[in-house]
């Protein structure tokens, strides 16, 4: 059965977009194949810098016949339907149609519609052009004089159809002036010229010919293996970096690698810098001896080329580059490091934080005050997370970390290190940026945690006192992730933290008379506090939470203590999955529901404690008895924290409810009877409150 | 071609053959070889060669040295690689022909650099210039690890699209003469190809400039006389531009370059004003709006001119 083999030949296409680039080639061709009626028996969709090409084997040579029934209108229908019929159809008289016997209904009238299948060839040259038009590129340019939009400029395709045993047709396609056809190019500069192609096999082992090494799987095996082959022969070993691996193999089509090496002194400067440099800039592998794992001073570049003279000049080019930077990264090291930490910070007073903020001074000493502040809360030395606090963002103003805005809190590290500070204080400022990321861990060391802890609340209340609150598309403050950065520390060291105070008070003391004067701390507070709700529903989502247990609980008065939330929050996803805590969930829901019409209709709110002179049912009694209990039982626990207890005693309504609802008619035409009753089904809701807003639970 | 020149004019061994090399290059292709804007501008694309021309529908090939200020790049002479004023080469092709990377590299083989031995890459990088309202894809050219060119091919400028897209092709003068001179401090060019002492190095020529420039844009330039310096540019920018229209329609104008200059004056005082770091994040934000503005409305008038292809 005939092949398809589809290339589009352009200008380099960015490395980072190939990968995905053949995925959406090899399904916007074989789901079009497929909606038309074209079942092949194998695809496969490659990428090279230059060209994105794909193979579909075993395309049907045709369409299938297309035999359809269409059911029309009875036998002896008026003519309108009849003519809709045949128009639909597209029949020409009446008696093209066949009469199908329904002694029920009645005779009616069925078209069979057959249409011949077309020419695959046919179906392709409609469809490719559309994929190629419609092709979902993240960016997408024109380019000359043409309106075809490409990722780079597109200048030749390949398209031929046809079996294997045989030579293939092109298909007779064309977008903006581009006709397929069977000819392509080799490597730009080692086997620039055209040549022609069959099939797919021929294709590959041509372009292998003319240096290009089609499939990306294997370019990034061949220089992985070379790379490390090439380590392996002076006793190093490569470091591994698979971002880097398959953005290097997006650069080339024909990888050499080659090993380089730069003066023995760079080793001085930190192993991060360096790596960062030769990585980033170069986009080059550095290698480690394999006993001691430090790096050593060498490195694999990629190039793309087989040179004349085996790649001297192309070493000593990069060498070059790779000198210059790592020059540049060692005078800034050096010279940072004879300015001690502290004496940086003077220059904090000219840096503006934000305008309405203040400087980055100024946050500085409120990070040290807030920090000296839960220092006692998170177990951590006081007189160390304040040195800690100021120190840790004196790394922003050296020149490594200007050069390498990546390696902001690493440097601190070591320059805190190098200058004699604790442990620990030359850890927070690395860590207290932690967690940076999904996959960064949180610190964990007690002054990290304390510094890490003020900076993102100063941030967090910083910006709500100016109103610059992010919204659904613009976070340019990064507040997201402080407050989920908040979340995870305290959830993931257990810490029992009252959020509402301290954000009140950083509010009204520090934060005092800026921004919105009228805003005050407390109303802040709450609205932060909502805040970092949201951030804590998304994260016990993520470990299958149900979010509205969370607000169901946030909605409680106070909740400010995440760690308590979380362990109230198990403790109710555990009792509503209990028959207790699901009939009680009812039961709490058609009180609700029932009062809400009522009011609705009286225009009065039922609330307050019902009259026991009032009761007429055993079940009335029993019901209001059993809240007494059930609610002192629950606070009570909840005082202790025994969250589980507590749905146990609120469990004990739940048959009550159940009988109430049974046996008594809250609708009942005595007023006095009737409020009173409603007003016992607010002490239902009243009761449940004790441990979550039920009203907030779905189901 | 290298190969007809005297020795002095061999880009391997003078800055003034590379410049003169590119140029000739250029010119036997058919562009129309200008010579610098004569205001201060960050880099050739603020000639208007280059940002008016890339409007509207008329063909346009250009090349030319741009002299390019970046206030804030200075390192007082001090650092082997950076400068605060440097040369760079532009080439502007209208519409982009299809073989412009090919013609590119031959322009790299004019000035010495055999593909044989060298890794020459196309490494994604688009560009964008917030100020004039500008963006385009397309790569920075690698030599052997090293940036040297970067090429764009233009979607939008001041905020309108490009058709037909123009190719834009910067070389790093510097940056490549160091190279194909095998130096590693761009002081110690060699800048008119002579030895001895009748040699000329580019330290001979701008290191002084460097150090007093240096000076200047981070200590003493008078930044009260740059604050009303922008508003001055802004102003008369808008004048220009209110008073150039040809009718109450506003189908023609009749002063956008006029216009367009004062437009550049701002973008270079706000410039200085950054690196004497007098502007802070948040204002930055503003002033960069500011000239934006500007910069729109200019393209804006150059579309109603013959130059942009109005009727």
């Amino acid at each position: 059965m005939p092949d398809l083999l589809f290339e589009l030949f352009s200008e380099e296409i960015p490395a980072r977009m190939q990968s995905r680039a053949a995925d959406d080639l090899k399904k916007l061709v074989t789901d079009r194949l497929i909606e038309a009626g074209l079942v092949y028996e194998g695809a496969k969709a490659f990428v090279t810098p230059r060209r994105l090409a794909l193979v579909v084997q075993g395309i049907p040579a045709r369409q299938p016949d297309l035999k359809e029934e269409k059911k029309g209108p009875r036998v002896g229908a008026p003519d309108g339907a009849i003519q809709g019929f045949l128009k639909a159809a597209g029949l020409a008289s009446i008696a093209q149609a066949k009469v199908e016997k329904d002694s029920k209904k009645g005779d009616f009238y069925v078209a069979l519609i057959e249409r011949p299948g077309r020419a695959a060839i046919d179906v392709l040259a409609d469809l490719l052009p559309i994929v190629i038009r419609t092709f979902p590129w993240p960016k997408s340019m024109r380019w000359g004089s043409g309106r075809l939009t490409w990722v780079r400029p597109l200048h030749g395709i390949v398209a031929t159809f046809g079996p294997e045993t045989e030579d293939p047709d092109i298909v007779p396609m064309s977008v903006d002036g581009i006709k397929a056809g069977d000819s392509t190019h080799g490597h730009r500069f080692l086997a620039p010229q055209s040549f022609r192609v069959r099939h797919f096999d021929d294709y590959v082992k041509q372009l292998e010919k003319a240096k290009v090494v089609l499939d990306a799987e294997r370019r990034r095996e061949l220089i992985l293996t070379d790379a490390k082959n090439l380590a392996f022969a002076q006793g190093y070993e490569l470091v591994e970096d698979k971002a880097l691996l398959e953005e290097v193999a997006g650069l080339v089509e024909w990888p050499v690698a080659l090993m380089g090496s730069f003066d023995q002194a760079f080793l001085a400067i930190p192993p991060e810098v360096i790596r960062t440099t030769i990585r980033n800039n170069q986009k080059c592998f550095v290698l480690r001896d394999a006993a001691s794992a430090r790096l050593v001073n060498r490195f694999i570049l990629v190039a793309n080329t087989e040179a004349a003279d085996g790649g001297k000049v192309i070493i000593a080019g990069n060498e070059r580059v790779i000198r210059a930077r790592l020059s540049d990264a060692k005078f800034f090291y050096e010279s940072d490091l004879k300015t001690p930490l502290e004496q940086r910070l003077p220059k904090f007073k000219e840096i503006v934080f934000h305008e309405k903020l203040g400087t980055q001074w100024d946050r500085i000493e409120r990070i040290e005050r807030l920090a000296a502040e839960l220092a006692p809360l998170v177990n951590a030395d006081v007189d160390k997370a304040k040195r800690a606090a100021r120190l840790a963002k004196a790394d922003l103003v050296t020149e490594v970390v200007g050069e390498f805005p990546d390696l902001q809190g690493l440097m601190g590290k070591y320059y805190a290190e190098a200058q004699g500070e604790d442990e620990a204080i030359a850890h927070a400022c690395e860590d207290h940026y932690k967690p940076r990321g999904p996959d960064d861990l949180v610190p964990a060391d007690p002054v990290s945690i304390a510094v890490g802890l003020a900076d993102k609340i100063d941030t967090l209340v910083g910006f709500w006192v100016i109103d610059e609150k992010p919204t659904g598309s613009k976070d340019p403050y990064a507040l997201r992730r402080a407050a989920l950065g908040i979340v995870r520390i305290v959830l993931d060291n257990a810490i029992r933290l009252r959020l509402l105070p301290i954000l009140a008070a950083h509010r009204q003391n520090q934060l005092r008379g800026l921004g919105d004067v009228s805003l005050d701390g407390a109303s802040l507070a709450t609205s932060l506090l909502a805040f970092l709700a949201d951030r804590l529903k998304v994260q016990l989502r993520e470990q299958g939470a149900r979010h509205d247990l969370v607000d169901a609980v946030f909605a409680l008065e106070g909740q400010d203590d995440l760690l308590l939330v979380v362990r109230r929050v198990e403790a109710l996803g555990k009792f509503l999955d209990s028959e207790d805590g699901k009939n009680l969930l009812a039961g709490t829901k058609r009180a609700a529901n029932i009062i809400r019409i009522e009011e609705k209709k009286d225009g009065v709110t039922y609330s307050g404690d019902p009259d026991p002179q009032l009761y007429r049912q055993a079940e009335e009694w029993e019901l209001a008895r059993t809240i007494d209990v059930a609610k002192s039982e629950a606070n009570a626990a909840i005082e202790r924290e025994e969250f589980a207890v507590a749905m146990s005693a609120i469990a004990k309504l739940r048959p009550h409810v159940d009988a109430f609802f049974d046996k008594v008619t809250v609708n009942v035409d005595e007023p006095p009877l009737r409020a009173n009753r409603l007003k016992l089904l607010n002490l239902i809701r009243e009761a449940t409150r004790a441990v979550a807003d039920f009203s907030k639970i779905e189901g | 071609m290298a190969a007809n020149l005297s020795d002095s004019m061999r880009p391997q061994r003078s800055f003034q053959g590379l410049i003169l090399a590119l140029q000739r290059y250029w010119a036997e292709y058919g562009c129309v070889i200008l010579q610098p804007y004569d205001m201060e501008v960050g880099a050739g694309t603020f000639h208007p060669a280059t940002t008016l021309r890339a409007l509207g529908p008329r063909h346009w090939n250009a090349a030319f040295v741009q002299p390019s200020r970046r206030p804030k790049d200075g390192r007082y002479g001090e650092n082997p690689n950076r400068l605060q004023h440097y040369y760079q080469f532009q080439v502007i092709l209208k519409p982009s022909p299809a073989d412009i990377q090919d013609l590119y590299l031959e322009s790299l083989y004019a000035i010495g650099i055999d593909p044989a031995i060298h890794d020459l890459r196309f490494v994604e990088d688009d560009w964008e210039s917030p100020t004039l309202g500008a963006w385009g894809l397309g790569w920075e050219c690698w030599c052997d690890g090293m940036e040297v060119s970067q090429f764009t091919y233009f979607q939008q400028v001041a905020g309108f699209e490009c058709a037909p897209v123009a190719g834009e092709i910067t070389y790093g003068l510097e940056r490549l003469a160091m190279y194909v001179q095998g130096v590693d401090r761009v002081f110690d060019l060699n800048f008119n190809g002579r030895d001895g002492d009748r040699k000329v190095t580019y330290g001979d020529v701008f290191l002084q400039a460097e150090q007093e420039y240096s000076r200047h844009n981070f200590e003493f330039s008078d930044v009260e006389m740059l604050f009303e310096q922008f508003r001055m540019a802004e102003a008369a920018c808008r004048k220009y531009l209110a008073d150039g229209w040809a009718n109450d329609e506003k189908s023609r104008h009749r002063m956008s370059l006029p216009a367009y200059d004062q437009c550049i004056k701002a973008s270079h005082v706000f410039n200085l004003l950054d690196a004497r770091g007098v502007i802070s994040v948040t204002e930055r934000q503003s002033y960069i709006l500011r000239v934006r503005e500007l910069a729109k409305a200019c393209g804006e008038a150059w579309l109603r001119t013959d130059g942009g292809g109005a009727a």
